[in-house]
């Protein structure tokens, strides 16, 4: 199975999106290379800005190329796009109702050897809290791509996740999005477990291994963290009567917030959220890192076997 | 017209403007005059100077000369010269801060007609000008795009970033007004954090730089018009003004950066403006 990296379909996706006819430019705060933007500045120089070290000000010069009709997507790392130029995404991008598309890379814990200090693990509480910001957090490269054009296409202001590690493909090259929607990878009845950007691999994984133990899950990729896809979970739910939240992200405000709130209004059961544990970071190889943060295959199932008890 | 004649118009409008604002945030009970004041006849200016592009029956036309009150506190002056202008009708202009009201506290793009972008957190309008102004660019638009600062807001870092773009990118459509008052909400610039020599800061990011009287709407006049002289780099005009300019209990008073006169001030505001209080006639001044 081949592997690429979410970050990989940034650059490639703004070449194809400007082939295709949308209006899009990129300002990148020095980062063009990891993001993948250098590649898409290598064929659009003239779309392509770069404002050095100054993430407050790549937000603020996209939301005033917005402003002049441009859809302006942003780089950068996950970490400085969100915290700090949050008062930009959240007074220029958000308040304003602007066509600016964050989609840094190096979100979660899979930034690897950096460290703490790179690894964001609050960027989906931060995001999913602004009024009129929409989240997306893609499993795969083709994931990504989808998701970027669906943001592309869809006015206001988005939020793409994208990472650096490689990860398995699960979707192929002709799959789109539609905004809001959960998407069912694998049905089951006994267990629900819901999973965005690189956990929906760790999610299969986890089901292959439940399945092992006579336990059926249904594993759905919650791709559109907000708007999020309440029917789809709501329904699982009420099928297997149990759910994990699988994310590479804290536990408070991403994925397993976001769940349990509407299992509160919905559909009262018992939850487990596998993510960060409310820490940061630390230095080390991603594989390493999932093990260490217990956000493995095995921690899935491990949770998502507790849950069914608790039923 | 004439230079004299525009000059007497921009007088004419100024006068209006201060008066606007002091009746609008009265009326809100709470606002920022001082600021408000000191940049009126900048405003002005722009707007009724010949200055600004624009077409308040096309307030989408867009070959319109861009503004951005990067300073977003000082909203009313914004209101007063939009109303002014017949972007919306002068009955908006006592709703402000009030619920239901297209004037919000701070500029707000969705809700107040001819506002470009809503501001109101600091140092981040000339971020937004820049990417305008490369928008246009792109597009061969000739408009440009007039950004006005506080001086205190230029203690924000990000002011810094986007003036090192702007000169980086050689955006000659970009003019940054400094409204220069000197005063911030804590007191004197400089006693709470020295700017320094502004003019010779924003040269040193490699700016035209023109200093003027930012009362004296000759020199701002003249300021605005060497603009187009200026080529391959980005212009900023700093203008000396008063904090409060205008109302004579307000001027050079930081206490006023953000309060709204009473009853009694009210009445003294508008006598300093020349306009007649009470029930007596008096003859327009």
């Amino acid at each position: 199975m081949s592997k690429r990296a979410t970050r990989e379909a940034f650059g490639a996706t703004l070449i194809e999106l400007v082939a295709d006819g949308v209006d899009v430019v990129a300002v990148e705060a020095d980062l063009s290379k990891s993001t993948t933007t250098a590649k898409f500045q290598a064929v659009h120089p003239s779309r392509f800005f770069n404002v050095g070290i100054a993430e407050q000000n790549m937000i603020g010069t996209a939301a005033g190329l917005a402003v002049a009709g441009k859809v302006a997507f942003t780089g950068s790392f996950a970490v400085f796009a969100t915290g700090r130029a949050y008062d930009q995404v959240r007074n220029t991008v958000c308040y304003s109702d602007l066509d600016v598309k964050l989609a840094p890379t190096h979100s979660g814990i899979t930034v690897g050897p950096d460290g703490g200090s790179h690894q964001m693990v609050e960027d989906l509480a931060l995001m999913r809290v602004l009024p009129g910001m929409r989240v997306l957090v893609p499993a795969d490269f083709n994931a990504a791509r989808a998701a970027l054009i669906l943001a592309a296409e869809t006015p206001g202001p988005f939020y793409v996740r994208l990472g650096r590690a490689a990860v398995p493909e699960i979707y192929d090259a002709s799959t789109e999005f539609e905004l809001g929607k959960a998407y069912v990878l694998r049905e089951g009845s006994d267990v629900t477990l819901a999973a965005c950007g690189v956990m929906v691999t760790e999610a299969l994984q986890a089901a292959e291994l439940l399945a092992k133990d006579g336990i059926r899950a249904e594993v759905i990729d919650v791709m559109s963290i907000k708007p999020i896809d309440i029917e789809t979970i709501t329904g699982s739910v009420a099928k297997t009567g149990a759910i994990v939240t699988c994310e590479e992200h804290s536990v408070i405000g991403g994925l397993g917030s976001a769940v349990a709130e509407l299992l509160g209004e919905y559909v009262p059961a018992p939850l487990a959220r596998v993510g960060v544990k409310d820490v940061f970071g630390t230095s080390g190889d991603p594989a390493a890192l999932m093990a260490h943060f217990g956000l493995t295959s095995e921690d899935i199932a491990r949770a998502a076997r507790g849950v069914v008890e608790r039923r | 017209m004439d230079q004299t004649s525009m000059v007497t118009r921009i007088d004419e409008k100024a006068r209006q403007m201060r008066l606007d604002i002091v009746e609008m945030i009265t009326a809100a009970g709470s606002g920022h005059p001082g600021g408000s004041l000191s940049a009126a006849d900048i405003v002005a200016t722009l707007y009724f100077g010949g200055v600004l592009k624009h077409d308040p029956e096309r307030p989408d036309w867009p070959e319109r000369d861009r503004f951005v009150l990067s300073k977003g506190h000082a909203a009313p002056v914004l209101y007063a010269a939009l109303a002014e202008a017949g972007y919306f009708d002068r009955e908006h202009l006592t709703t402000l801060r009030q619920l239901g009201s297209i004037l919000q506290g701070h500029p707000d793009r969705k809700k107040t007609p001819g506002v470009e972008v809503s501001t109101g957190s600091l140092g981040q309008g000339l971020s937004i000008a820049n990417g305008i102004a490369l928008g246009l660019r792109a597009e061969q638009n000739p408009a440009s795009v007039y950004v006005l600062l506080g001086d205190g807001e230029l203690q924000e870092g990000q002011v810094w970033e986007a003036a090192m773009f702007a000169a980086h990118n050689h955006l000659d459509n970009v003019i940054a007004i400094v409204d220069n008052n000197g005063l911030q909400i804590d007191g004197a610039c400089a006693d709470v954090m020295h700017l320094g020599e502004i003019a010779e800061k924003m040269d040193a990011f490699g700016w035209a730089v023109f200093s003027v009287d930012g009362h004296d709407p000759v020199a701002l006049l003249d300021a605005f018009e060497k603009v187009s002289e200026v080529d391959g780099m980005p212009v900023a005009i700093i203008c000396k003004t008063i904090k409060g300019k205008g109302v004579s209990f307000m001027e050079g008073n930081a206490d006023w950066h953000g309060r709204a006169p009473n009853e009694e001030e009210h009445t003294c505001a508008l006598d300093d403006l020349g306009c007649a209080t009470g029930n007596e006639e008096t003859a327009n001044v």
